[in-house]
């Protein structure tokens, strides 16, 4: 795990989850598995946003809610699918409304499985995600060669 | 006065879940609220067309992850209503047990919701903190943490054995203290009071004419408990109704909190009087039939239709869920109240949305 220059701060979507992930997210913030000991805050405001944590599948109804949030997070973003039916749409895939996984309507960087996501495994993901979210801050710092010759 | 429409939600920082309403107000005032649903709407209902009837018991405990285990038990009630089997004595004392662990976990989380919702954070986490203990006793019993997975058609897939039992009992004791100390705060403390103390009032009257259930009701005054219909082992065990008069948001906290204490009381009960045998009988072919079943969830009443037609798959399934009943009240309550007081009251009937919207 590298050093972080700053504090990420993350947001939560739920998608259309049981609620199982939902509150194990919570409960990653909590303190017997705080994760606020790596510098991570929750906030409810994408704008505020880095790192953006959804549970639950893509339904047809809340797709655009979710391109809604992922623009309104500024550069660089990270999306982390918490959570089986995030990854996939899991035991839900086949119900009518399920387009299927965070992947079918915004990139997701980082996948976390299980059913429902244990604490230990989000925190190890949101990890993940910060190394993501390095490398792409350092990308986007860096000018790119069509920049610095105009 | 002019007024005004303010979005509520769906991505709202105070619910994990995405609700949505439109606020019409008065200066501050909220006149209207007119809600709009279906973000987490999956279609699961359909699904049970899909799958084995057997399978399927895995989609509903994923209904909602909070009542997870309660799902999955009244889909076996109802089965096996069908059926026409009786589950073993032990099997029937063990669905109690777990009901009442999650009872514990689903209020412990609440409470810890309520206070984040009026911006108390330490609150939040000291309840937080407590429910991890209720959590690690269901992983140990059950395997999982909120998903259990542990109910089957006849009875349940994994025993207890006495000193888990009795593990769980000796527990007990020091969570109670440690519980009495923070729900003091909940009940007595002059801040917490004041967001709470005659905010959202639904008379009795408004209770029943709305249909709400569950503590909302009870908190309206109203004594009615499903769990004194007696599924499981509640038949045999010694509770009282806890009710209260207040009719508002302190009234449904002192409903809850007194639930928690109870929910102790019939886990010892339980543990006290849990006989030996058998947990699971096998039940072989497919259902043909109806079943309706009614439970006590930690929000309330829900009730469960099953229709069988000899098949493999179930023709219908149909759940009218706590938080579908309650959402009248939320929308009884909310007019007349402080734009500022909306979250908290929208939490105070304790919303399940993915519950209802399935």
């Amino acid at each position: 795990m590298p050093k972080f220059t700053k504090s990420p701060w993350v947001m939560h979507y739920d998608g259309s989850s049981c609620n199982g992930c939902d509150i194990e997210v919570l409960a990653s913030m909590t303190p017997l598995y705080d994760i606020e000991r790596l510098g991570v805050v929750n906030t409810g405001d994408p704008r505020q946003a880095d790192i953006l944590l959804i549970t639950g599948g893509i339904n047809y109804y809340n797709e655009s809610v979710v391109r809604q949030i992922y623009s309104q997070m500024p550069e660089p973003k990270v999306v982390v699918a918490v959570g089986i039916c995030a990854c996939s749409g899991g035991v839900f895939r086949d119900c009518y409304n399920i387009k299927g996984g965070v992947d079918t309507t915004i990139p997701v960087d980082v996948y976390v499985p299980g059913c429902a996501a244990r604490p230990e495994s989000i925190i190890d993901g949101i990890v993940q995600a910060l190394e993501v979210l390095e490398k792409k801050s350092a990308a986007s710092a860096a000018p790119t060669e069509g920049e610095s010759n105009a | 006065m002019k007024r005004t429409i303010v979005p509520f939600g769906p991505q709202h920082p105070v619910l994990p879940e995405p609700i949505h309403l439109d606020l019409v107000l008065e200066d501050e005032k909220v006149v209207e609220a007119i809600p709009s649903f279906g973000f987490v709407h999956r279609g699961m209902e359909d699904l049970a067309s899909k799958r084995d009837f057997n399978d399927y018991l895995y989609v509903v405990e994923r209904i909602c992850g909070i009542c997870s285990y309660m799902h999955g038990m009244s889909y076996c009630e109802g089965a096996e209503r069908i059926f026409g089997v009786e589950i073993p004595d032990r099997a029937k004392y063990l669905r109690t047990i777990w009901c009442e662990l999650s009872r514990l976990h689903s209020h412990l989380l609440w409470l810890g919701l309520l206070a984040d919702a009026f911006g108390f954070e330490a609150l939040f986490m000291q309840s937080w903190r407590i429910r991890e203990k209720i959590l690690d006793m269901v992983e140990d019993s059950t395997g999982g943490r909120l998903i259990s997975s542990v109910n089957l058609i006849g009875g349940v897939a994994r025993d207890m054995d006495r000193e888990m039992l009795d593990g769980f009992v000796k527990q007990f004791d020091k969570m109670e203290s440690e519980l009495r100390s923070l729900t003091k705060v909940f009940l007595k403390d002059t801040t917490v009071r004041a967001r709470l103390f005659e905010v959202g009032v639904l008379t009795k009257t408004d209770a029943i004419l709305y249909g709400a259930v569950g503590p909302m009701m009870r908190a309206s005054g109203i004594e009615l408990d499903t769990r004194k219909l007696g599924y499981a082992a509640y038949g045999d065990i010694d509770f009282d109704i806890i009710t209260s008069n207040g009719c508002d948001s302190l009234a449904r906290c002192e409903v809850r909190i007194g639930e928690i204490f109870q929910s102790f009381n019939i886990i010892r009960q339980a543990v006290a009087k849990i006989p030996d045998g058998e947990i699971c009988i096998s039940v072989k072919g497919n259902p043909k039939g109806e079943a309706t079943v009614r439970m006590e969830q930690p929000r309330g009443e829900a009730l469960y239709y099953m229709k069988a037609n000899g098949t493999r798959n179930l023709e219908r399934f149909r759940v009218r869920t706590p938080t579908f009943s309650n959402i009248y009240s939320l929308l009884k309550i909310l007019p007349g109240a402080q734009f500022a007081d909306v979250p908290l009251l929208i939490l105070t009937i304790d919303p399940c949305i993915s519950c209802t919207e399935r």
